[in-house]
């Protein structure tokens, strides 16, 4: 199986912080890779460095073909390949939803208009929402706007999905909506990364658990590893109640 | 000697119209240079951000009677001998306004919060259409209010192109002053037609401003 | 281009450069010190006078602040000497400049008023606090605390603009300049010259008045952060 996403010894400092000290770990075709672990960590950096949003210092990344740690990287062809949704949804507040989806296949595809307004609608129905395709973003709730942040990088058609704890800013009942969609979209056979607090989640959807702590990999394993830490520390962390 | 009259009042609203035409020009002028040095005042580049904030620091530095008689008399330097007065006071005051509005619109651009710039750039779109795409329909919003204000700035300070030989309101003024001597009525006049141009500017500044403060709570 | 510079015909001069950067900023500092009195007492005529206060107040924020610097000096010199009263150049350039910068002021410490929490005032008033007291200590000192960064542009902007007052002969360092000029026919390096001098006092003028903040300001100074 070839890997889409593979990190060798992956280092990145914050000045004198150093947030990533060494990380390695694969993703095959199809899999889905949870990543877990305290705040602080360093999820969120090794999902920004996947992506190129920050440079590392040591180590290789390679996605997709891309060699993520190389200095001459086309970054927009990496982002063709690679979507992140990000926490905070990040949705263009001037645009509605339909226009925050078609607005990369247009710029960047260069896809028709009526075309992309297909595509938009088609995203839309997969993630629930058709019949929010005229809403501005302040219009939705929270669950709405992740969906539809979820869709707009379904619109570039990835090859790969990054997902930043899509969940922590919503209510119990708004995060169902937006996991099922994940679920989903796992079932369909995308390549998956997703940083999460939802262990159950972890548990029933994740082919391979990367437990962070302190900037390692400490642990790494099916789902059924939660169930059996090796760790002192990821026993702590998986008992803390999460 | 005569006193103030109609032929007078006709000679200042004349002299109106080159107020507003040096203004636009200004405005123009000053806009595109503001805009580009506003957007090298944000580039990662450090050479760049650098020169600009130079510029800005210059610019913002001196006043602009300074600028205009350098320009005046760098004219001539660079070997143009009878450079016809609007372009001399219309490059004056293009630096200066561009000066103004680059930190005025660099605030406003820097104020869409770096999420929106990265989700932007996290959908491969090129650095041009996360610009105009992305960032400006959010800048602008912000950027018009303080822009309508800044445009009452430049229209009274079309008021010193004076010093480089460009008939305008002021200067008008100050020509139907010396032949007839009635220094209060005459400036009095020029003040309240200055007064009908800026002042609903202002008004309409802090009305935008109102509005997007109500928009954002 | 062929033009030959040449400074050194101005060196001659720096004594008078030196009289005029120094006249600028006597200049400054006087229409600085009144018309931030002024502005003050405006802002709060206009947030806490009775109706005819506010109207007049607004009427003369309005109308300063909508017309050019360069007429009101106008008015002021050769109007007054309309009325019969003889001011100099350098007097009408004060008056000019001070009823100018009040404008800002009252519009600037306006705001800044607007700012303190209702909150503020009941906690003052349950102290048994006088009006005058609380008018002081709970209002118009954070008030200014807070507004302080935008009245320091001001007052830089008001330092660089009183080179206007060179168009009715004030002797300021502009109108230094223009006899220079006209003096030696060195007329670019003269304006070189002066506008690196504005440069520098505008930047003698930005620090002057951060350390005049530092001194005033104690909060600021102990814990490094604004109001
Ligand atoms: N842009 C940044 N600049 C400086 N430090 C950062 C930056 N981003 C993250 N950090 C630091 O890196 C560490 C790891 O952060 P992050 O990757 O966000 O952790 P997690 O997502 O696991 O909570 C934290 O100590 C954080 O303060
Ligand atoms: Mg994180």
């Amino acid at each position: 199986m070839s890997a889409v996403v593979k990190l060798s010894n992956v280092h990145k400092s914050f000045g004198t912080n150093k947030v990533l000290d060494g990380v390695s770990f694969e993703v095959g075709r199809g899999e889905v890779a949870a990543v877990i672990g305290q705040s602080g960590s360093g999820k969120s950096t090794a999902l920004r460095c996947i992506n190129a949003l920050e440079t590392i210092d040591g180590g290789t990344i390679d996605v997709c073909g891309h060699a993520v740690h190389d200095a001459k990287l086309d970054r927009r062809s990496l982002r063709r390949d690679v979507g992140i949704v990000f926490q905070s949804y990040n949705l263009f507040p001037h645009l509605t939803a339909e226009q925050n989806i078609m607005l990369a296949p247009s710029c960047v595809k260069k896809v028709s208009k009526s075309e992309a307004r297909d595509l938009a609608h088609d995203v839309l129905r997969r993630v629930g929402l058709a019949e929010k395709a005229g809403h501005f973003p302040e219009q939705l709730s929270g669950g709405q706007q992740q969906r539809v942040a979820i869709a707009r990088s379904l619109a570039m058609q990835p090859k790969l999905m990054l997902f930043d704890e899509v969940t922590s800013a919503l209510d119990p009942q708004l995060t169902g909506e937006v996991l099922k969609v994940m679920e989903d979209l796992a079932r369909g056979g995308m390549t998956m990364i997703l940083v999460t607090h939802e262990m159950a989640f972890a548990r029933k959807v994740a082919s391979q658990v990367v437990y962070m702590h302190k900037g390692k990999v400490w642990e790494t394993g099916p789902g059924s590893m939660l169930d059996s830490p090796k760790t002192a520390e990821l026993a702590d962390f998986v008992g803390s109640g999460l | 000697m005569p006193s103030f009259s109609l032929v007078h009042l006709e000679f200042l609203g004349w002299a109106a119209m080159w107020t507003l035409g040096l203004s636009a020009i200004a405005f123009i002028g000053g806009g595109l240079v503001g805009f580009a040095v506003a957007l090298m005042r944000i580039s990662s580049v450090h050479w760049v951000r650098y020169a600009a904030i130079a510029y800005i620091q210059v610019v913002q530095g001196t006043p602009l009677l300074i600028l205009l008689f350098l320009i005046y008399f760098g004219i001539a330097i660079v070997g143009f001998q009878e450079v016809p007065a609007i372009i001399a006071a219309g490059i004056g005051l293009t630096i200066y306004s561009s000066g103004f509005l680059a930190e005025i619109w660099r605030g406003c651009l820097q104020s869409v919060p770096k999420t929106q710039w990265e989700a932007a750039e996290c959908l491969a779109l090129t650095p041009w259409q996360r610009m105009t795409r992305v960032i400006l329909p959010q800048a602008m919003r912000i950027a018009t209010p303080p822009t309508v204000g800044f445009l009452v700035q430049i229209v009274k300070n079309t008021s010193l192109a004076s010093v480089v030989g460009f008939v305008e309101l002021a200067q008008a003024g100050k020509l139907i002053n010396n032949s007839i001597f009635e220094p209060f009525t005459v400036f009095m006049v020029v003040a309240a037609i200055y007064f009908a141009i800026c002042f609903p500017l202002s008004t309409w500044s802090r009305r935008l401003e109102r509005k997007l403060n109500v928009s954002r709570r | 281009m062929t033009y030959q510079f040449d400074f050194s015909a101005l060196w001659a001069f720096w004594p008078e450069f030196l009289q005029g950067a120094w006249l600028t900023l006597q200049l400054s500092a006087v229409s600085t010190v009144l018309g931030f009195v002024l502005g003050t007492l405006c802002a709060i005529g206009r947030s806490d006078g009775p109706p005819w206060v506010k109207f007049l107040v607004a009427s003369y924020v309005e109308v300063i602040r909508n017309t050019p610097l360069l007429v009101q000096v106008f008015i002021v010199y050769f109007g007054i000497a309309t009325l019969g009263i003889k001011v100099s150049a350098n007097a009408a350039a004060v008056i000019a400049l001070v009823v100018n910068v009040g404008a800002y002021t009252c519009e600037i410490v306006r705001a800044g008023l607007e700012s303190v929490h209702k909150s503020q005032l009941e906690a003052a008033d349950c102290l048994g606090l006088s009006k005058p007291q609380i008018y002081w200590h709970v209002i118009i000192r954070p008030a200014i605390e807070r507004v302080y960064p935008a009245l320091t542009s001001q007052y830089v902007l008001l330092m660089l603009a009183s080179s206007i007052t060179s168009q009715i002969s004030a002797e300021e360092l502009t109108a230094v300049a223009n006899r220079i000029q006209s003096d030696t026919f060195r007329s670019f390096e003269t304006y070189i010259v002066v506008g690196i001098i504005y440069l520098a006092l505008s930047f003698v003028v930005r620090i002057a008045l951060w350390l005049f903040g530092l001194v005033v300001f104690v909060r600021k100074r102990k814990l490094g952060t604004a109001l």
